[in-house]
């Protein structure tokens, strides 16, 4: 009964003991709690702005004719960036074909047949790789491709080198994601299928790579999407064309090649208003490719365990 | 069920000899790519460094003390970026560091319902997965008019401070640094709290069960346990924000010279191997690759000591 409680008690058990919102360690506490809520805020803020202004701006202008017109000239109606799609999806493509199979036999041989010391100087060094600058790739490529078709007299800027500079970028993440998912097959699988007789290229071959296929083919995915999204290796090894690319012959193959990422560089710093909305249109294609491919894979993860 | 049982005989057999050879073959082809990663890092720095040598015999170490940057006279030096390449990366840190580390803390601990924690740490993550190209043209677009009105405020208010005693007419320092700060805040925030979440969970319930509040045990407690991982975050940030390249290029100005205003145009080592690459040649091209190299064995260090300092904590 709350009258038989005596009025002291009553304010004491309150003001001491429930009620502390006037101690300094309480106030300090809910002050830090507040701050930390104003950071996740502040974290999330430039993630809305850009992707709602990319949104607002790229749907605005995008339309059929963006997929297939080449990019139009300053103060011209329509046009569009099919030849960057184009370029982007061969700079890609090449740069998939080097960093996919290197990629994933790499991570076979860390989680395979490798020993601890081993394994632990390459994982390290896949690290280290991965924070090497994207332009340092760019002048890397440069210098492998670009100079020595320079030197052959083949031509100088060409797919090739974009390709090659983006496979450099894409190689760590491959190794690493494979890797992963390689570790995360149940020992046991090898120990039955090297218990049936298999050899160690059967067991990997047969057993190991199949169980990991999925997690690898959205690792290579993710890749692929960062990989189309990077622009400092390209603008000195693919450079830019206003043109198709030529696959045929292979020696109009060896030319300068437009890409998304170029393209918005090119367009956001020019002043003229019907390029610069090509450049939004650009962003955003290739903002959604990232995104859905982020999403895709979150969920594909979700649904594996 | 029908199948009929296959001959024994016919399937157990020992491996023939094209069964080993392909075996042995194998596994040294997966060597052979394993050991061509860190080849790679070495085939980098020996490439850049061959197409470097001509600038490196006619300029040497001055390279790095010289400011003037004249293709006219062939007179190259890389001073003024690498001082905007340093400033630039320790405006973004002064920014995301605590932003990045806050967001780390209220994703690591009960704040917030469980979902609602996932559905943010993947939002952070998505931060990482926008090209930098369009972060470039954002800022253009959308950050540099804010910062205008910010920046004006600052040189106006507190112009006698010698870091805003020119007004931001557009691209600068500032406007690079903040969008460097958005740019490597995932890292720090995704770093960060991966090691105060591998913190055993006996350190909170014992300083809880001492009677400290939840901000006492974060600040005496967590952020101690935790800090090698933080500080490999941080690291790993900084070497990021030093190689980034086109958001960078796009709202730096590229102007070769030193100046203490953080709201004047500067340049940074990327940026200039970016705007000028794709027109130079001759002893040009081989300062830039210069440049280049000064680039890639900064980031490298901080990079092997990020890496060294995380690898730490995974271990113990």
């Amino acid at each position: 009964m709350p009258e038989s409680i005596p009025e002291t008690a009553n304010s004491t058990l309150t003001s001491g003991n429930l009620h502390r919102s006037l101690s300094p360690r309480t106030l300090f506490n809910e002050v830090m709690t507040a701050l930390a809520f104003l950071c996740g805020a502040l974290a999330l803020i430039p993630l809305l702005a850009v992707l709602s202004y990319v949104a607002i701006q790229g749907f605005s202008s995008l339309n059929f004719s963006v997929f297939t017109e080449l990019p139009p000239p300053p103060m011209s109606q329509g046009g569009g960036f099919g030849n960057a799609i184009a370029g982007t999806l061969i700079m890609v493509g090449i740069a998939a074909a080097i960093a996919v199979p290197v990629g994933v036999l790499a991570a076979i041989y860390l989680t395979e047949f490798s020993d601890p010391h081993t394994v632990r100087w390459i994982r390290f060094a896949t690290n280290v790789l991965s924070g090497v600058p994207s332009i340092i790739a760019g002048v890397f490529a440069y210098g492998i491709v670009v100079l020595t078709f320079v030197g052959l007299k083949w031509g100088s800027y060409s797919p090739i080198a974009g390709g090659v500079a983006l496979a450099v970028l894409m190689l760590p993440i491959i190794v690493r994601t494979t890797d992963e998912s390689l570790q995360l097959v149940p020992s046991e699988m090898r120990q039955a299928a090297v218990g049936l007789g298999a050899t160690k290229f059967q067991t990997v071959w047969g057993v190991v790579l199949p169980a990991a296929l999925p997690a690898i083919v959205t690792g290579t995915t993710l890749a692929v999407a960062r990989a189309s999204g990077e622009t400092a290796p390209l603008i000195f090894t693919a450079l830019f064309s206003p043109f198709w690319p030529q696959i045929w012959p292979p020696q109009q193959f060896i030319a300068p090649t437009a890409s998304l990422a170029v393209l918005v560089y090119n367009f956001a710093i020019v002043p003229f208003k019907n390029q610069q909305q090509l450049a939004w249109a650009a962003s955003l294609i290739l903002v959604l490719m990232v995104l859905l491919t982020s999403i895709i894979s979150r969920w594909a993860i979700r649904q594996r365990s | 069920m029908n199948t009929p049982a296959p001959n024994p005989a016919k399937i157990i057999r020992p491996p023939s000899q094209w069964d080993k050879s392909l075996d042995r073959g194998f596994i040294w082809l997966t060597r052979f790519f394993a050991l061509a990663i860190a080849g790679i890092l070495l085939w980098i720095a020996v490439q850049v460094t061959i197409q470097a040598a001509p600038a490196i015999q006619s300029s040497g170490l001055g390279f790095i003390f010289e400011s003037t940057w004249d293709p006219v006279k062939d007179q190259y030096g890389v001073l003024p970026q690498i001082y905007g390449t340093m400033v630039s990366a320790l405006i973004a840190l002064i920014l995301a560091v605590p932003i990045g580390v806050g967001t780390a803390l209220l994703l690591s601990e009960n704040f917030l319902p469980l979902p609602i924690r996932t559905v943010m740490v993947f939002l952070v993550e998505l931060l990482a997965a926008i090209p930098s190209v369009v972060y470039g043209l954002w800022g253009i677009f959308v950050l540099i008019p804010i910062l205008k009105e910010v920046g004006g405020w600052l040189h106006s208010q507190l112009g006698w401070i010698p870091f805003f005693n020119t007004p931001l007419a557009g691209p600068g320092m500032l406007p690079a640094g903040v969008v460097l700060a958005i740019m490597i805040l995932p890292i720090i925030t995704a770093i960060s709290r991966d090691s105060l979440i591998s913190l055993p969970p006996e350190l909170r319930q014992a300083s809880l069960g001492l009677g400290a509040t939840r901000w006492e045990t974060i600040f005496q407690v967590l952020i101690p346990a935790a800090i090698s991982g933080i500080v490999g975050a941080v690291m790993l940030a900084l070497g990021r924000a030093m190689g980034e390249t086109m958001a960078v290029t796009m709202l730096i100005g590229n102007a070769n010279n030193i100046n203490i205003s953080i709201l004047a145009p500067a340049n940074t080592i990327a940026s200039l191997l970016a705007s000028q690459f794709a027109e130079a040649s001759g002893l040009q091209i081989s300062s830039l690759m210069y440049a280049a190299l000064i680039l890639f064995l900064l980031t490298l260090l901080v990079n092997v000591l990020a890496e060294l300092i995380v690898q730490k904590v995974k271990r113990i």
